[in-house]
């Protein structure tokens, strides 16, 4: 029998990394609900923001803060090019080829980055505390994270529903070409999503570096899990992914603990496959 | 006529390049041939169902459960990779149907459907790694010898032109399938359904049954393509043959070359191959990922400027100048 006070360990685990699939699920799941495309390379671009805080922080000592908001502008642009130079030409081409492309793109940043850094993992140095509570390790490196990308979702939530942009975003992401025809740009609030998507990758990136080391292959290893959490949430429901990155981390945690690592995962991408089947609209969505 | 003949002119070629005398590269050389024909028959495989919508990002999952079915049951029970082979390609059915009945009952399609192929590719890969006390985890798994240089029953031979003649008859036998599919009502049924289900259902298609049966024959191909490979190299590995990378591998080659056309999977496959090599010869592993690099980009390209690929942009145009100057 596995002693309880592993399992409430393996349980606090699973929440803190469900925050950092909220996080990399946060501007996924936006670019997913409002042009209805898969980044698959979405990853790989937290995975580029990552190594851009490292270069500036270990290499040319920049403070972990500036470093942190200088990220959030690669992020912004990285977001925007996308956009502009990829997804732009082939809008109305199949969905499958967008995917595709994003997935020549996931190849593309993935290999240029093993070529120009090796695969030798970056780390950020950083000397945070560890809190004990009644016998459990919490280490403030996973805390701050967690918190900040609650308020993250909390502002995103904010920004969509509050602002005029924020509107129109949710409003293209209902119904694209009636936004058109009520005399509304999509174009804009594509580049608007991409931007406040990559901005959003940006952060992922600098809340990761700090409990994660960067590599080439960062991408591969959350890339799946990060889709995958999108779409059982529901696409663009950002309660749902917030909601499913919890559910899949908790699996992925405690069954690590009872079975094994690769079985906690084989349990979490089966439950999604699963999921699939019953509940295509996400978890949240009602049945029609 | 000319084309026939041009196909017989190749055919020959092909049969007598093992015999060509080019001196010490020929091991090479075949070994390069060999790996084309190898992931050409696995990419026209997959475009089976790619050309008709239905994008897997798993096929992983089928090639790694032909190549560990085969060289598990050599490995621990002596079971001959013939008979091995046709429980490996009943796995890799089985899959498809437990996959397949649901996503296509429950309309899962596009993305949804490359999402759950992918996530059924990393099932496998990572029940293959899991598994680690009889199948090596991510240390991969080395084909027991058979202890002679020429083993028919376990298919085993030292001598590469074996191997060359079983992936040229296993790549023509691919070829002719993909004919067959094209040419049987099978594919008319399918385009309509890939076009728009609802249609293709209310003109009485059986959308479920025709697009698991697409999906069956591809699986059961790939497995093949897994075990060939799994007997050539010897050596079987979670993350060359399962997995995400493996998986958009063969999805790439066959974009590349062209996924609507007969050759396409050929073309891309022989050119991405045909770029890595070549990188690889020129600096070694000093540029390490620079193929991958340019593959990705000119991925991109492709999918934005051409995207019925090398082979079949080549063969439209072709076609449209053939109407153009032949008499009317």
């Amino acid at each position: 029998m596995i002693d309880p006070i592993f399992l409430v360990e393996a349980a606090i685990n699973g929440i803190l990394l469900g925050g950092v699939l909220a996080l990399l699920a946060l501007g996924l799941n936006l670019i997913f609900g409002v042009l209805d495309i898969v980044w698959i390379a979405y990853v790989d671009l937290v995975m580029l923001c990552m190594y851009a805080i490292y270069f500036l922080n270990a290499v040319y000592g920049w403070p972990i803060w500036a470093a942190g908001v200088a990220s959030l502008g690669v992020g912004t642009l990285l977001g925007v090019g996308v956009h502009l130079l990829i997804i732009s030409p082939i809008l109305t081409s199949a969905p499958i080829n967008q995917l595709l492309a994003t997935g020549g793109l996931l190849f593309f940043l993935q290999s240029f980055a093993t070529f120009l850094w090796t695969t030798d993992h970056k780390t950020v140095r950083l000397s945070l505390p560890s809190y004990e509570v009644a016998g459990i390790f919490l280490p403030a490196t996973r805390i701050i994270p967690f918190a900040i990308s609650i308020l993250a979702v909390i502002s995103l939530y904010l920004f969509l529903t509050r602002t005029y942009i924020g509107t129109a975003i949710r409003a293209v992401s209902q119904d694209r070409d009636a936004m058109a025809l009520m005399g509304a740009n999509p174009q804009r609030v594509y580049i608007v999503t991409s931007a406040v998507g990559g901005a959003m990758a940006g952060l992922a990136g600098a809340l990761l570096i700090i409990q994660y080391s960067v590599h080439p292959f960062f991408g591969a290893q959350f890339g799946p899990l990060t889709f995958m959490v999108c779409v059982l949430g529901g696409l663009g429901n950002m309660v749902g992914a917030f909601i499913a990155s919890f559910i899949m981390s908790e699996i992925i945690a405690i069954g690590g603990v009872v079975i094994s690592t690769e079985m906690g995962y084989v349990i979490a991408f089966v439950v999604f496959i699963i999921m699939m089947f019953v509940r295509p609209g996400g978890i949240l969505a009602r049945r029609q | 006529m000319s084309g026939r003949l041009l196909a017989g002119a190749v055919l020959a070629f092909l049969l007598a390049l093992p015999f060509v005398p080019i001196g010490g590269t020929r091991q090479y050389v075949l070994h390069v041939v060999i790996q084309i024909f190898l992931w050409s028959f696995i990419g026209q495989a997959w475009s089976l169902m790619g050309r008709f919508g239905l994008v897997s990002l798993g096929h992983g999952a089928f090639l790694g459960v032909g190549a560990y079915t085969t060289t598990l049951l050599w490995n621990f029970y002596s079971l001959t990779p013939w008979i091995g082979m046709l429980l490996a390609v009943a796995v890799a059915v089985g899959i498809a149907v437990v996959l397949g009945i649901p996503s296509f009952r429950f309309r899962v399609v596009g993305h949804y459907f490359a999402l759950v192929t992918l996530a059924v590719g990393e099932v496998i890969r990572l029940l293959i790694i899991a598994e680690r006390d009889w199948t090596g985890g991510s240390l991969g798994l080395t084909l027991k010898t058979a202890g002679s240089d020429w083993s028919v029953l376990a298919i085993q031979f030292a001598d590469k032109r074996v191997f060359y003649y079983a992936s040229l008859a296993v790549f023509l036998a691919g070829l002719w399938i993909w004919d067959r599919v094209d040419r049987s009502m099978a594919r008319s049924g399918l385009e309509a359904i890939g076009e728009d289900e609802t249609a293709a259902a209310s003109v009485g298609i059986h959308v479920t049954r025709f697009k698991l049966g697409i999906t069956v024959l591809s699986a059961a191909l790939t497995a093949v393509g897994g075990v060939l490979y799994a007997q050539y190299f010897s050596y079987v590995n979670p993350d060359t043959l399962s997995g995400i990378g493996v998986s958009l591998k063969i999805v790439f080659a066959v974009v590349l070359g062209g996924m609507y056309s007969l050759l396409g999977p050929l073309v891309g496959t022989a050119l991405t191959t045909a770029l890595s090599e070549g990188l690889r010869i020129a600096f070694g592993l000093k540029l390490l990922g620079m193929a991958e690099t340019i593959y990705g980009l000119l991925l991109i390209i492709f999918i934005i400027f051409l995207p019925s690929g090398i082979y079949g942009s080549l063969h439209q145009l072709l076609r449209r100048r053939a109407t153009k100057t032949a008499p009317a």
